[in-house]
């Protein structure tokens, strides 16, 4: 008999107990403090986990000890424990990171709430990838969701309110469209747990009423992941927002949307032939395209830096959803490696953009002259992430780009792995504009005037995860391992 | 056909139908910042409506354990809703409290005065 890890369940409450702490504090580097010393005990957790789920199997905890499917049952797979890890990763880096850069950019008195919304979200996206029940998953999205609402509204420039604003309406149009979608499938089967649904699932896969909830439920979702063309509110969100709100939500949100994703498609669809069954292919493929070309080709024309790594994401969700799409184990390995090694290129880029505003105060490229001289090794990270972007060898982004383009080949489908190849020289050309104006272009004139130095507070997290970019890039066996397990399981019930 | 009786029987579902897209509607084509926020409240009930109906039974009782009672209506959708009902009331709030705060910046919650504005300003700084 399976007994219940108490570990997994700390996972999520701790940081929901914190949260409130840092309100009663009221206090600015107390609530800080707090913030740190959970996102570390949560990094610690989730690497105990993730040893765990490679070693011994799946871990379980049931919530007031109801055995599922009544109960509420928390469940870590070798998927779930990667993308944990990856959450932790980016919550114990950028906590530290944000005290300067928070200091600098938001009201002192309105800091401690800062601390307590980031612990917000760090425990709706944590719960989210820890539960095994899709009601349950619905509550922890709406957590992360409000919370992440308010990070973008605390942005200095008044716009910020504004894409908060939008963002929350799109927002709350995908989590209820998500809902409905459970309901719809709870009318039918009289069960929330994933693991229920996907043994009951095979027997109604042809209702209608099925196919309407599968419908909803990849629309909503797709709302959350930013899938291109429901990326609108994402561009704006992440300029606006505080730097290390933008880095924080860059390398984890839209991730654990795409995690839902493939819960529905693989696990409580898993047992239904779903991509023989419905043209999601063909639909998928055409928007992960979209998004690849049209995104990257608005990133080549923005001046602001952040803008532009925006939509730069909005392209690398479309490479993801790629993977997911080809529906075949080295598809969808592809798929989750690259969910990990963007999340450690898009957080080292964004960290860089935050430590640039806070030395200069400029985010627009036109006033970024010379950066490169004026913060030669901060401008060196961000390279690094930006060849990671593109997928040069040696970085991250290389090797996911390698596995996507060997399981497009692998699925008959070369003209897919040309349109990748060809979709990642328009990364080369909005990266080599960041390079041309960081370190070519007037060299004659004096470079960018640094206003503040920059702490090592910043520009050691964004190292961290430059150099664990590099590393991944050169010793990717690990990862590799972990993103074949997790697809061959999801794939295992088809 | 369409049987008339089964048209009423599902009622509630016509209602729920009605509803959302009216709400879903008035979220994409209202300029105005809180009519938006009262088109996703109705978006958002209707979905609380489709959760009550699905777990009514006809004649079916409240889930109290006793001998007397035979049928009894899915208690689980409702208690769903109570969790879905408070968390719409959250997202009203903040949504409400943003538009006090943009109200606050711009001095109008149209949103196309905003984007105006909005649009000035990227004007100006290009």
């Amino acid at each position: 008999m399976l007994t219940s890890d108490p570990w997994l369940i700390l996972l999520v409450v701790v940081p929901l107990l914190a949260a409130p702490v840092c309100v009663l504090l009221r206090n600015a580097t107390a609530a800080w403090a707090v913030a740190l010393v959970v996102s570390w005990s949560i990094f610690g957790i989730a690497v105990k986990l993730l040893i765990q789920v490679l070693e011994q199997g799946e871990v379980f905890y049931r919530i007031g000890g109801w055995d599922a499917p009544w109960g509420i049952e928390y469940k870590l797979d070798p998927l779930g424990a990667f993308v944990v890890v990856i959450i932790a990763t980016i919550g114990a880096v950028v906590i530290p990171y944000a005290k300067k850069s928070v200091e600098n950019e938001i009201q002192k008195e309105r800091i401690y709430l800062f601390y307590t919304m980031m612990l917000l979200c760090i425990s709706g996206l944590l719960g989210i990838t820890v539960t095994g029940d899709a009601f349950n998953l619905f509550v922890f999205l709406e957590i992360s969701s409000l919370s992440s609402y308010v990070l973008i509204s605390m942005g200095q420039d008044r716009r910020a309110l504004t894409a908060a604003y939008r963002y929350l309406i799109m927002g709350t149009i995908g989590a209820t469209f998500y809902i409905i979608g459970v309901g719809l499938m709870y009318q039918m089967t009289g069960s929330l747990n994933f693991a229920d649904l996907s043994t009951i699932m095979p027997a109604i896969a042809d209702t209608r009423t099925v196919l309407a909830a599968l419908a909803f439920l990849t629309v909503g979702i797709s709302l959350k992941l930013a899938l291109f063309p429901l990326h609108m509110w994402l561009p704006n969100a992440y300029t606006f927002a505080p730097s290390a709100v933008t880095a924080f939500l860059a390398a984890t949100a839209t991730k654990v949307s795409l995690y839902v994703l493939l819960r529905i498609f693989f696990t409580v669809f898993g047992e239904v032939d779903l991509f023989a069954t419905f043209p999601l292919q063909p639909v998928l493929i055409g928007m992960a395209l979209a998004g690849m070309f049209l995104a990257s080709l608005s990133a080549i024309w923005q001046e602001n830096l952040k803008r532009m790594m925006a939509y730069s994401s909005v392209a690398q969700i479309g490479y993801m959803v790629l993977g997911v799409a080809l529906a075949t184990e080295a598809g969808l390995a592809g798929g989750i490696i690259h969910l990990f090694n963007h999340a450690l290129v898009k957080g080292t880029a964004f960290l860089a953009i935050g430590a640039i505003i806070y030395s200069t105060g400029a985010v627009t490229l036109r006033d970024l002259r010379g950066v490169g001289k004026s913060m030669p090794l901060l401008m060196a990270a961000f390279i690094v992430a930006g060849l990671g972007l593109i997928g040069v060898p040696l970085t991250a982004g290389f090797v996911s780009k390698w596995q996507l383009v060997t399981a497009t080949l692998e699925a008959d489908m070369w003209p897919l792995a040309a349109l990748i190849l060809l979709s990642s020289l328009l990364a080369v050309i909005y990266v080599w504009r960041i390079f041309e104006v960081a370190y070519l272009r007037d060299s004659h004139l004096a470079p960018v005037k640094i206003i503040k130095k920059l702490p090592l507070s910043m520009l050691i997290p964004t190292w961290i995860l430059a150099l664990a970019s590099l590393y991944f890039g050169t010793h990717a066996t690990l990862t590799m391992d972990i993103a074949h397990t997790a697809a061959r399981q999801l794939m295992g019930g088809m | 056909m369409i049987d008339i009786p089964d048209l009423i029987g599902l009622l509630n579902y016509w209602v729920v139908i009605v509803l959302m897209m009216s709400g879903f509607y008035v979220v994409i084509a209202q300029g105005n910042l809180i009519k938006k926020i009262v088109g996703l409240n109705i978006f958002q009930v209707s979905v609380f409506v489709f959760y009550i109906s699905m777990g009514k039974i006809e004649g079916g009782s409240a889930p109290i354990l006793d001998d007397a009672i035979e049928i009894y209506s899915n208690p689980l959708p409702h208690v769903l809703i109570l969790t879905a009902i408070v968390v719409g009331v959250a997202t009203t709030a903040l949504a409400l409290a943003l538009v006090v705060r943009i109200n606050a910046a711009y001095g109008t919650i149209e949103e196309d005065e905003i984007q105006a504005i909005e649009h000035e300003e990227e004007d100006v700084a290009c």
